[in-house]
């Protein structure tokens, strides 16, 4: 299944590895933070509500 | 219904909830798709080999990190005019999207442009611009994150993404202006002769798309979280009033 690469494989496997890291970094930090403010949003709005 | 009614934070909120899933949901089946077939399915080209399956991240990534930053000079001009401040979160939002998108590019290229080029790094017009145009990215967040004052940030972040966008439609046209960069002009051409071929453009389309759904949904998750801790602060200012 895994294409022949040749004399290119490391540029290719390389590159594909670096893109996919940074994509998968930045989806997790954007979904990481959102989860925690949406929480402690959650968290300040119970409070004013009780005071 | 009027397009600055979704400058309302709660309207805002409502509709991207709404849309958010589809959009995200689409993203992942484009990027799958294009990069699958791209990666296993296409040739090798016949003078760069196999470094031709870089072209499916490189060129999406190259275009999003340009237009993250014309995003960012619509939202910034809406909020200088109109002082939305949803325009002005949207903007801040879609920075770090832009960065990785750029360091995407300037990466994919480095690593293809060894093989082909014989070095990593020249200083050429394109790839001159883009560095600038990364530094510009690193500017931006960093005066969001310096000014407290969300107000006065906005303001002067609005004016740095003015004087960067010189360095965005660089980076997009500096091929044209000067010739003598190695870097080649555009893979995707309206002029059959200047296009890529059919084998590698069709995956390149997908992907494409899959980057512009990807930032859409990233944006928009970015947005709804900028907004909740604008709201989040002013709770907290409130309770340490009262």
């Amino acid at each position: 299944m895994m294409p022949e690469l040749g004399k290119y494989a490391v540029a290719v496997m390389s590159a594909y590895g670096a893109s996919m890291a940074l994509l998968a970094g930045l989806v997790a930090l954007t979904w990481w933070r959102g989860a925690i403010v949406k929480r402690q949003l959650a968290e300040a709005e119970r409070e004013a509500r009780n005071g | 219904m009027s397009l600055w009614e979704y400058a309302n934070p709660v309207r805002f909120m409502g509709l991207s909830a709404r849309v958010l899933p589809v959009v995200s949901v689409l993203a992942g089946l484009f990027l799958a798709v294009g990069l699958v077939w791209g990666f296993f399915l296409t040739p090798d080209d016949y003078r760069q080999g196999s470094t031709v399956k870089i072209i499916y991240l490189h060129v999406p990534s190259a275009m999003m990190a340009i237009n993250a930053w014309a995003m960012m000079l619509v939202a910034s001009l809406i909020w200088l005019i109109r002082r939305h401040h949803v325009s002005a979160l949207a903007a801040r939002a879609a920075a770090p999207v832009g960065v990785v998108m750029t360091l995407i590019a300037l990466a994919t290229g480095a690593i293809w442009g060894q093989p082909m080029w014989g070095t990593w790094w020249v200083w050429d017009p394109r790839l001159t611009s883009f560095l600038i145009l990364f530094l510009f990215y690193l500017g931006y967040i960093a005066l969001w994150e310096a000014i407290e004052d969300p107000d006065t940030a906005a303001d002067l972040t609005s004016v740095l993404c003015l004087v960067g966008s010189v360095f965005a439609i660089l980076s997009r046209y500096a091929v044209y202006f000067w010739n003598q960069g190695l870097h080649q002009g555009a893979s995707l051409s309206l002029d059959k002769q200047e296009n890529v071929s059919d084998v590698f453009w069709q995956p390149l389309v997908i992907c494409i798309a899959g980057f512009i759904l990807l930032f859409v949904t990233l944006v928009l998750v970015r947005t709804r979280t900028e907004i909740r801790a604008r709201r989040l602060h002013a709770l907290r200012m409130r309770a340490r009033m009262g």
